[in-house]
């Protein structure tokens, strides 16, 4: 919702010069004796702006609700920074290189490289997995199905997005863990050979499992957004190119898919930052083991969200900051992926804006 | 459809379609898509190396190399790429859609094994592993509650920001605020669970109780509402923006202040777009499992107290059941799901309902 980018962004309705000269001319009506101004004019009988009106006062109000969402987001960064220090000071390893985590022990060993490894690994997986099948449902949505059955399609899609996380992790660990066990078995057997499949096993609760749920839940969010843009492509660059003699497929190479590009690349980072965040479906469906390894199949994997989730409960004080402080990388990296993503939509905007 | 369809233009007929004379006859199609399974399945059992789900899967890439070699032959090459890109996605349709159905159907088959009176009725206090009652009523208060609490702090302040960023905000500071409206929106739920854990569990509830941390479902709204505040503004600011700028020149006209303008005018004509969002935005908080985890603690009893001790809620619920040994837990868990899910697909459906009968449209 919201991510379209809507051409009259940058055009504010109602318009700044307008409202501040009238809203300080609108007055009750105060009797002219009480300005000390020489009249200009034909406003002379108008009021002096009060010192403190509803004006002001609503203003006032609305500006801090405003600034109530920075005030948020930087306030998130302090309290877990201050919550994180501590723990990190009595951290007795380095917390950036290793792997393991014990900060509940009397000698606080904990690191992040294997759960911030298993975090980007299961969203990248999960990214490579959904992004072509996704963009292919927009398309078919957007540009091959026929309007009865692609509005009904894109509705339920719309309602597959609200539907909560949790549920997507219990029907991975209850319902989809047997095939992809089976598969991975099937896997193991005939290409252990290649690194990504190998081992002996025990598999099912492996990084596969997680990353296809991932990818399943990040479906509906990158159909929804890359559909709106694929629509919005100008009907006349797609005659055009039809026009041209281009069959389909060409027409949406050539017309749609340049067009819709930023957009597609912005809805990913939002589906990339939206699996890098995701907790609970992971904390159902990964192994829980702490090492770095780009196996796939055998049982293990871990991510950040997901340690919290599971470890939360048996911390103490120094866990708690130590689960506080992986929190906190977990709050940069989608930060930067979002940042990312939203500068990529800005741009476009503009781009979009000035072509008009 | 930007095409021009033959029955626009009677006579003229001249699409990509057509223009070509020679067509891969359907026949050719079938024969291809027969060949390839067949194939596939002689591979797949002559060498043992797998189950029907091989023979599909190899069967359907083998048809679809047969069809652009065949459609190559007869069409041409543009012609057979076009054919297997849109094969391509329609193939990538049916792969989505299997597992979503299976989503669904697994939910409601699940979930109305423990669908009666006594889930909604009973809590999980005093339920032990041998039981087989339990219910999620203390969880549904909790959801409601802590929804509810979430839905008062973030509408006022989602709405009011929305306001000045569409009638006041001017310059670098309101481009910064909007921009970093767009960034909140993608902070993970754990981050804003987190957060609240050690700034109002950790920080501030202890100066209520004698300097001991405390769970609370207020501490959970607060999570929520954080989560839930990006989305209104973005709403919100949508709405307010589709606003038509006569009304408001209107009401200046005619003297009326600028927040008499916004509040009396501006807002009730954007009234329903701004509702819709605020419903999607309860439908997304409701489903939040780990921000609750974080800061409520969860709780097998009845809690009505929202600022006094451990609460429960829908998904924690689902999550807790899921990661019980209890063999009755399965059950438990699927139709919370399930129940979680009819409220979350509700308040969206009316959503979109209301979005469709509101007046101001793109």
């Amino acid at each position: 919702m919201g991510d379209n980018p809507s051409g009259s962004t940058n055009a504010p309705a109602g318009g700044p010069g307008v409202t501040g000269r009238h809203a300080r001319a609108a007055g009750n009506g105060v009797s002219p004796s009480s300005y000390d101004e020489p009249p200009i004019g034909g406003g002379g009988a108008l009021p002096k702006k009060a010192r403190f009106s509803m004006e002001t006062g609503f203003r006032g109000l609305s500006t801090s609700a405003g600034a109530m969402v920075l005030v948020i987001i930087v306030a998130i960064a302090i309290f877990l920074i201050a919550k994180a220090v501590p723990a990190l000071r009595a951290n007795t390893v380095n917390f950036f290189s290793y792997e393991q985590w014990f900060p509940n022990d009397a000698q606080p060993k904990f690191g992040i490289a294997a759960i911030a490894f298993g975090t980007v690994l299961s969203s990248v997986i999960a990214l490579i997995v959904a992004v072509p099948i996704a963009l292919g449902i927009a398309l078919f949505l957007s540009h091959y199905a026929p309007k009865r059955l692609a509005n009904p399609l894109g509705f339920s899609i719309d309602l597959l997005a609200a539907v909560p996380s949790v549920v997507f992790g219990l029907w991975g660990r209850d319902v989809f863990a047997q095939p992809v066990q089976d598969f991975s078995i099937w896997l193991n057997k005939y290409f252990s050979w290649i690194p990504l499949f190998g081992g002996d096993g025990p598999f099912g609760r492996s990084i596969m499992l997680g990353s296809l749920v991932l990818a399943i839940m990040v479906l509906p969010i990158i159909i929804s957004l890359s559909r709106e843009v694929f629509q919005q492509t100008p009907t006349a660059n797609e005659e055009a190119a039809l026009a041209l003699g281009a069959t389909k497929w060409e027409m949406i190479r050539t017309a749609v898919l340049p067009y819709g590009k930023p957009g597609v690349i912005a809805a990913v980072m939002l589906g990339l930052g939206r699996a890098l965040g995701e907790t609970i479906a992971l904390a159902m469906t990964l192994g829980t083991v702490f090492n770095i390894s780009f196996n796939l199949i055998q049982t293990g994997g871990n991510s950040i969200a997901a340690n919290i989730a599971n470890t939360f409960g048996e911390a103490n004080d120094t866990g708690r900051g130590a689960l506080i402080a992986s929190g906190l990388v977990l709050f940069a990296i989608t930060l930067v992926v979002n940042m990312a993503a939203r500068a990529i939509i800005y741009r476009r905007r503009e781009f979009r804006d000035a072509a008009a | 459809m930007s095409t021009m369809t033959q029955s626009d233009l009677p006579g003229v007929g001249m699409t990509p379609g057509n223009i070509r004379s020679k067509k891969l006859p359907l026949a050719m199609n079938l024969a291809v898509a027969v060949v390839a399974f067949g194939l596939a399945a002689a591979i797949v059992y002559g060498f043992g190396i797998g189950n029907w789900v091989l023979v599909v899967v190899l069967g359907w890439v083998l048809y679809l190399v047969g069809l652009l070699i065949a459609a190559s032959r007869v069409e041409g090459r543009r012609a057979a790429r076009n054919r297997a890109w849109r094969s391509l996605i329609y193939s990538a349709c049916i792969l989505a859609i299997l597992p979503l159905a299976s989503v669904v159907w697994t939910l409601i088959s699940k979930g109305v094994q423990r669908l009666d009176g006594d889930f909604f009725n009973s809590s999980m206090n005093n339920i032990g592993a041998r039981d087989p009652g339990g219910g999620a009523y203390h969880a549904i208060i909790g959801t409601i509650q802590q929804v509810g609490i979430a839905t008062i702090i973030a509408v006022p302040l989602g709405v009011l920001g929305a306001i000045y960023l569409v009638e006041y905000g001017r310059g670098r500071f309101a481009n910064t605020v909007r921009f970093f409206v767009d960034v909140m929106t993608g902070i993970p739920s754990i981050v804003a669970g987190l957060f609240i854990l050690s700034f109002w569990v950790l920080i501030v509830s202890p100066w209520f109780n004698n300097g001991e941390p405390r769970f609370s479902g207020f501490a959970a709204a607060l999570a929520l509402s954080v989560l839930m505040l990006p989305t209104i503004v973005r709403s919100t600011e949508e709405m307010l923006r589709l606003v038509p700028g006569p009304l408001r020149e209107g009401a200046y006209a005619l003297g009326v202040p600028q927040w008499k303008t916004i509040l009396k005018i501006v807002v009730p004509t954007a009234l329903p777009g701004i509702v819709t969002g605020v419903m999607l935005a309860i439908a997304r908080a409701a489903g939040e499992t780990a921000p609750v985890l974080l800061v409520a603690g969860g709780a097998a009893a009845i809690n009505f107290d929202p600022f006094n001790g451990n609460q429960s809620s829908l998904a924690l619920f689902v999550y807790q059941q899921a990661g019980d040994a209890s063999k009755y837990a399965p059950a438990r868990a699927w139709t919370a799901a399930l129940t979680l899910v009819a409220i979350v697909l509700i308040l969206t459906i009316a959503a979109k309902m209301l979005a469709r009968r509101n007046s101001l449209t793109r």
